[in-house]
């Protein structure tokens, strides 16, 4: 109904600009998993339409713009069951989309990437924060919306060591992608200058994550997990799946604070975030979705604001043409994180402040003042082009 | 001996009419409150409990009141600047920010950021006269110097729409640099200003053609780019002299509107975003939000001559006509 109305407005006022040809028409296909995932908190289960109702937000941003331009965008909605083959849903979105956003594994995001690579479809990944995905595995045809963990790691670590918290614990999951972060901390105390003081791996061992007397349990666990550590300022939780980093705040054996997986929390986005015109997004996002704006929804919001941003400068609906674009110097996109938004060149990761939240509120922003770059502070976040082992083909 | 008389005479005058006997109203954002700054003795006289979220901020042309948008309050308020009382609201939309009104003081046009409109008011009826679509978060207003062009600039469409005030239609759109935060007409019409907060840039816009005919650009050494955020303009009379805020560059730069090339950076306070001259415009305040202080720039010699402490996060900024 609304989209119906914003047509009709776009119809007015294309008549009174007299422009005889119809809209520019701008597909834009959005690629994930049906079902969502289990949180340890319940208030932290996302939503069905996690992702993509931001998507969706910056579809109607994008006509809103576009019924001035002439320009008319839709998006192509496709979520794929476990073991079904992404590779089959991307062709197939990709016969009349010139650009997919991808909420995909790692390994998902390559195989598209590489199955859609003479076809000329660029692909926004807007999901996964693998590092490899913009180092040894990088793909000319992706542009990474989503954060790193090395730069989700580094916005962290820049805080903790302001705070001269340099003393870390770290207690990582059992799990690969928990590994992969854990991996990327050390990698931060490194180039900051914090001490990990000892490391503790948490193994998951099964269970239910909801049971009706939990809590008890969890009460008497957790304090004995983290007793005889070395003296340390705060516990680093590498949980990416859920399985204890939750239970941690206010039940460590000595009282420091928790972050990482738990506590504060490194971000793309926070629905507490109100800063630099925040509040506006978050008003707009609530009224069409009625829940809280996601890391995702933002990953997803600015991934579809790129193409839009692109088309509106360059008039086009080429997806050649406006893929240079985004990949030229002055391409910039605004995302109400109180700067402007750049592309890495070397590997096509978008270059964005990291929020730190406990959940509730906006704790700080990195990068941290005093962190200098020579080009850009955010690029004091992640790998930097010195580093890179991307070599874009 | 009719000399000595005359010069004597001269100098009663003189102190009788201070150069600059105004009255300058902030807005303090974070604050809800209003500052009020006697302009003779540059100090603070009066705070202002408002509604929530203060911004905009706008005398009426007779001087009478203080307009006010408090945006979480979705309203406009009044000040009576005898009593110092809020004594009235103006019907605006949700979420108002910045506004302008006509030349005769007649009409305000509101932008209202929740609802993508431009809210059309008669002010001294208290009444809204309709509403009109625009962009994605409209935020800068500006009337033309002949009254017929309305421009609004929205924020994440990126454009200058301009309105028609007869028929309060849009009539043309311009693409600018990202997040167009405040537009400014040269006082003949021959040139319109927006500024690009997060683009750092400021489009020179011929309002007859509709097009981006030239860019003011930053280059503080030292400084990033990404910290040049471009909002508040002020234009001399004379349209000579341009005063851009540069955000959090905690400058404002003095352009030579004639060449639009930048010849000299102020130093002022913390994230500086709005600006107001003094009518005989000696003097220039401009609002530093991070500082919680105005700066009192002096027009002529380019100067910052001192800072004044307000209330928390100081937005906007208005001065007596």
């Amino acid at each position: 109904m609304i989209r119906c109305l914003i047509g009709a407005i776009g119809l007015g006022v294309v008549a009174t600009q007299a422009l005889a040809a119809g809209p520019l028409e701008i597909g834009i296909g959005y690629l994930g998993h049906a079902g969502v995932k289990e949180t340890l908190s319940l208030v932290e289960q996302p939503a069905g339409n996690d992702g993509i109702a931001g998507a969706r937000l910056a579809i109607e941003d994008n006509n809103t713009t576009g019924k001035f331009l002439n320009q008319h965008f839709t998006l192509d909605e496709t979520r794929i069951k476990d073991g079904e083959e992404a590779v089959k849903a991307a062709t197939a979105l990709a016969e009349h989309d010139g650009f997919i956003i991808l909420d995909l594994a790692p390994d998902e995001v390559l195989k598209v990437a590489d199955a859609l690579r003479d076809r000329g479809t660029v692909l926004f990944n807007a999901g996964s924060t693998d590092d490899r995905l913009r180092e040894e595995d990088c793909r000319a045809n992706v542009v990474h919306v989503a954060p790193t963990r090395s730069m989700l790691a580094d916005g962290l670590g820049q805080y903790l060591v302001w705070k001269q918290w340099r003393r870390w614990l770290l207690v990582a999951g059992s799990h690969d992608n928990d590994k992969l972060y854990a991996d990327v901390l050390r990698r931060t105390a490194t180039r900051f200058g914090a001490k990990i003081v000892q490391e503790r791996t948490f193994e998951d061992t099964g269970g239910a994550r909801r049971t009706d007397s939990g809590v008890t349990l969890i009460q008497r666990q957790m304090p004995v997990f983290t007793q005889q550590a070395p003296a340390y300022d705060v516990l680093l939780a590498a949980d990416e799946s859920e399985v204890f980093a939750s239970y941690l705040p206010y039940r460590t054996w000595d009282p420091r604070p928790v972050a990482g997986s738990a506590g504060l929390m490194p971000t793309s986005w926070d629905g507490a975030h109100d800063q630099w015109g925040a509040i506006q997004i978050q008003n707009r996002f609530v009224k069409l979705n009625s829940r809280r704006m996601t890391a995702l929804d933002m990953q997803a919001w600015t991934a579809a604001r790129m193409i839009g941003e692109a088309v509106s400068r360059t008039n086009s609906g080429d997806a050649k043409a406006i893929f240079a674009f985004i990949k030229g110097k002055d391409f910039s996109v605004a995302a109400f994180k109180g700067q402007r938004l750049t592309l890495r060149d070397w590997n096509l990761q978008l270059r964005q402040p990291i929020l730190l939240s406990d959940g509730r509120m906006v704790v700080s922003v990195s990068p941290q003042e005093g962190f200098l770059h020579q080009v850009s502070e955010l690029d004091t976040l992640g790998v930097d082009r010195p580093e890179t082992k991307c070599k874009l083909q | 001996m009719w000399l000595r008389c005359l010069l004597s005479l001269g100098a009663l005058w003189l102190t009788a009419a201070p150069a600059s006997a105004y009255v300058a109203y902030v807005s303090n954002e974070k604050g809800n409150t209003v500052t009020v700054i006697d302009t003779d003795k540059w100090a603070v006289t009066a705070t202002i409990k408002v509604g929530q979220r203060p911004r905009g901020i706008e005398f009426t042309r007779d001087g009478k009141f203080v307009m006010v948008a408090v945006g979480d309050d979705d309203t406009i308020q009044m000040i009576d600047t005898k009593t110092l009382q809020i004594v009235d609201t103006l019907p605006s939309g949700p979420d108002p920010e910045l506004f302008t009104q006509d030349a005769a003081g007649k009409t305000l046009y509101v932008a209202n950021e929740n609802d993508n409109t431009v809210t059309v008011i008669d002010i001294a009826k208290r009444t809204r006269l309709g509403d009109i679509q625009v962009g994605v978060e409209p935020e800068g207003m500006m009337v033309s110097p002949d009254g017929k062009i309305l421009i609004c600039t929205s924020e994440t469409t990126n454009m200058a729409h301009f309105i028609d005030t007869s028929t309060r239609e849009v009539a043309a759109n311009v693409l600018v640099d990202s997040r167009p935060r405040f537009a400014e007409f040269k006082h003949d019409g021959s040139e319109l200003w927006v500024s690009s907060e997060i683009g750092g840039t400021v489009s020179i816009i011929d309002p007859v053609k509709h097009v981006v005919i030239g860019k003011v650009t930053f280059n503080i050494p030292g400084l990033r780019s990404e910290a040049i955020q471009p909002v508040g303009i002020g234009m001399t009379k004379d349209d000579k002299t341009a005063f851009v805020a540069l955000g959090p560059a905690n400058r404002v730069a003095v352009v030579d509107a004639t060449t639009h090339a930048v010849t000299k950076y102020l130093l002022v306070g913390q994230r500086v975003w709005h600006m107001a001259f003094t009518p005989d415009e000696k003097y220039l305040m401009v609002t530093n939000g991070v500082s919680n202080d105005v700066s009192v720039i002096d027009v002529a010699a380019q100067k910052v001559l001192k800072s004044i402490q307000v209330g928390e996060l100081p937005w906007g900024v208005t001065i007596s006509p």
